[in-house]
């Protein structure tokens, strides 16, 4: 076991994975001579050379269309988009080449490819560097999508992203690359499509992704000293999507908080409560309800920006109201 | 290798090659075989995109398709110069170029009817044609981003070592959206396996390509500002098309890095079924209809000594091919409904929860 923060975490998990395998390669704007703007890459080139991890120009739509057609050559590419904001940028190649060349060909052709990104808010960033995107990759056919929490997750989650033939959109939380835990040694290998119970409870089932779990454990432990016990799962794979944990704490606890980041028309949040409707109507003791930003771009003057996304108190605050009898 | 056509200019009508210009290859260093292959392959496009026509007009190809009538002799140029393992990436446009990889017309036909023989069982259609048995890696409906897509296999067959080379065709509108402009940057600071080919056919969809672009030569004239050279070939020659083909080809596959070739042609017909292309001035159309390539290349077989005999046999037995194939095309059953739900993810299912 060693003490790991988050963004080191990540070159860890893809360094273990081009170890195993010559035919996984890195490219992205400054992820080589720099390691990753964020620091996410540092010590690959030195250890894999300049033909597996490769600087780009600043050229979205060059970096994804490469990443994709070695993907269907025989390569599996790790490529990075800096900021999640720039997917807008090459979203037709994502979108509509990516996601849609297995089903067109009819299964001639596979594209195992991992889209890593630095996504969410909480730094400052204002709204063209801080968005939250997941549930845009979400709603499209063909995409897997993938949000870790923790140290020991990054690296997992980027194992089996990387191992699975098919795309996965690896969204790293900006917020949490200097977060620390500690990660087993030697090979870690997780599953997609499983959701974690990171605290169990009776009361409320509260729903997490990325940074807003340290922020829904927190609300938890708060909730705890007011005598309400909360569950709080870390959903860590939108799709796949474990509605077997999902929907069997629901069932448990009757009560169902969603917490997200994204600006709340059309959230993955929404999606979760429909399907608690749909499958768990007759187990929910009360209406479920969704903390997230509101319908507005994220402002940059941290006072503004901790205003309008969801924080500890907030997520306390809502589940305590609701649960008032 | 560019040049003859140096002195073209688009818009104008009647602007083709001079007929006495049309025996410049005629003792070319290529193989009478391989010319022979190569006119039977321009009769195949031919006769097998005016059967798709007729299909559509008994309304049996349903949705929209586009044509490449009068635009053959390119991928029958750059089809016979590849090796087999060797990648194509096509537009929408992009029957011939699968034809030209040797996909069998009755898949591709069925395709187009939407039937369970079909190359992709009816899950792709006229513009998504792929058959990956045969190195054509697709054919892709929105211009520009399959540019990056091929630099992408050419990038593989580099990291490989496997000495394949990746062919991107596109047309003159493409020159204008951006992917163009990254695609052709990253393969030239990579030194990529590739060689880029504009089929400038005079009109971006509805357009004159000459109306909406800065310079004369949409792909050519761009080529020097990624340090490559400018090269403009007659794209209805077969043979000057195949010459050119072979050269970049070579090139590319022992480590010289992108060509990006503009071949001048013209199609027959508008941009797409909906289009009869009467924006098109009279006499500019039948100039270039004259100036068929199938004409052009008919008449240079028969000065080099081949028999007429051998050319009405070859057209009879292409003839009766697109016949047969229509006949099995359409006796393919529809797609099994379960089949809409297949093939979302390697898994081979659609599933995405648990």
């Amino acid at each position: 076991m060693a003490e790991l923060t988050y963004r080191d975490a990540v070159a860890r998990g893809i360094a273990q994975e081009m170890r195993r395998d010559e035919n996984v390669v890195l490219i992205g704007e400054d992820v080589a001579g720099a390691g990753g703007v964020f620091k996410t890459t540092v010590g690959l080139l030195d250890e894999f050379g300049p033909k597996r991890v490769i600087d780009t120009p600043i050229a979205e739509q060059a970096i994804l269309g490469a990443a994709m057609g070695a993907a269907m050559t025989g390569l599996r590419p790790v490529a990075e988009i800096m900021f999640s904001d720039f997917f807008a940028v090459c979203w037709d190649i994502v979108v509509n080449e990516i996601a849609k060349t297995r089903y067109m060909t009819n299964g001639q052709v596979t594209v195992p490819l991992v889209i890593k990104t630095g996504n969410g808010g909480g730094l400052r960033f204002g709204a063209q560097h801080s968005q939250s995107i997941e549930n845009w990759a979400m709603a499209v056919p063909g995409l897997k999508v993938v949000t870790p929490s923790t140290p020991e997750d990054v690296v997992g989650l980027m194992a089996a992203s990387i191992r699975c033939d098919d795309p996965v959109l690896f969204f790293e939380h900006k917020g949490l690359y200097a977060t620390k835990a500690e990660v087993p040694d030697g090979d870690v290998v997780d599953s997609l499509g499983v959701a974690k119970v990171r605290r169990a409870g009776s009361d409320a089932t509260i729903l997490a992704l990325g940074m807003m779990v340290p922020r829904a454990l927190a609300a938890a432990e708060q909730l705890a000293a007011r005598g309400i016990d909360a569950e709080v799962i870390d959903v860590r794979s939108l799709v796949p999507l474990d509605t077997t944990t999902i929907l069997g704490s629901v069932s448990r606890t009757g009560r169902l908080f969603t917490v997200e980041e994204n600006p709340r028309l059309l959230g993955w949040g929404a999606e979760i409560a429909s399907l608690a409707v749909d499958e768990c109507f007759w187990d929910l003791d009360g209406p479920v309800q969704r903390i997230t930003t509101p319908h507005v771009p994220l402002p940059s003057a941290d006072s503004l920006e901790d205003l309008v996304m969801p924080s500890a108190d907030s997520v306390a605050a809502t589940v305590e109201k609701a649960l008032q009898p | 290798m560019r040049l003859p056509l140096s002195d073209h200019r688009y818009g104008e009508h009647g602007v083709v090659l001079p007929p006495e210009a049309q025996d410049r290859h005629d003792d070319a260093d290529i193989d009478l075989d391989l010319r022979l292959a190569m006119y039977r392959k321009l009769q195949e496009m031919r006769l097998f995109e005016k059967r798709a026509y007729d299909l559509f007009m008994r309304q049996l190809v349903k949705g929209t398709s586009h044509l490449s009538l009068g635009m053959e002799a390119i991928s029958a140029g750059f089809g016979a110069a590849m090796r087999k393992d060797d990648y194509t990436f096509a537009t929408y446009r992009g029957h011939a170029h699968t034809l030209a990889r040797g996909v069998p017309m009755t898949p591709v036909l069925a395709e187009l009817l939407g039937r369970s023989n079909g190359l992709m069982a009816g899950k792709g259609g006229s513009m998504h044609l792929t058959s990956v048995e045969h190195g054509m890696m697709g054919s892709y409906a929105i211009i520009g981003a399959h540019m990056t897509i091929a630099n992408g296999a050419a990038w593989s067959a580099q990291y490989r070592g496997s000495g394949q080379v990746a062919v991107c065709f596109f047309g003159d509108g493409t020159t204008n959206i951006g992917a163009f402009h990254e695609a052709l940057n990253y393969a030239a600071v990579y030194q990529l396996p590739i060689v880029f080919v504009c089929e400038n056919n005079l009109y971006m969809e509805y357009t004159s390509i000459a109306d909406i672009t800065a310079v004369t030569h949409p792909a050519a004239d761009r080529a020097p500002a990624y340090g490559l050279e400018p090269i403009v070939i007659d794209g209805n020659d077969v043979d000057e098309v195949y010459l050119t083909a072979r050269s970049a080809i070579e090139r590319a596959r022992g480590g010289g890095g992108p060509s990006l070739v503009e071949a001048l042609t013209y199609r027959h017909g508008g941009h797409s079924r909906a289009d009869p292309g009467k924006y098109r001035p009279d006499a500019e159309v039948e100039a270039w209809k004259a100036y068929d390539p199938i004409t052009i290349y008919r008449g240079r077989l028969l000065r080099i000594g081949v028999e007429e005999s051998t050319l009405d046999r070859l057209d009879e037995e292409v003839l009766g091919a697109v016949e047969l194939a229509t006949e099995e095309a359409i006796a393919g059953d529809l797609p099994a409904p379960e089949s809409a739900f297949t093939d979302v993810w390697a898994d081979g299912g659609s599933s995405w929860r648990s």
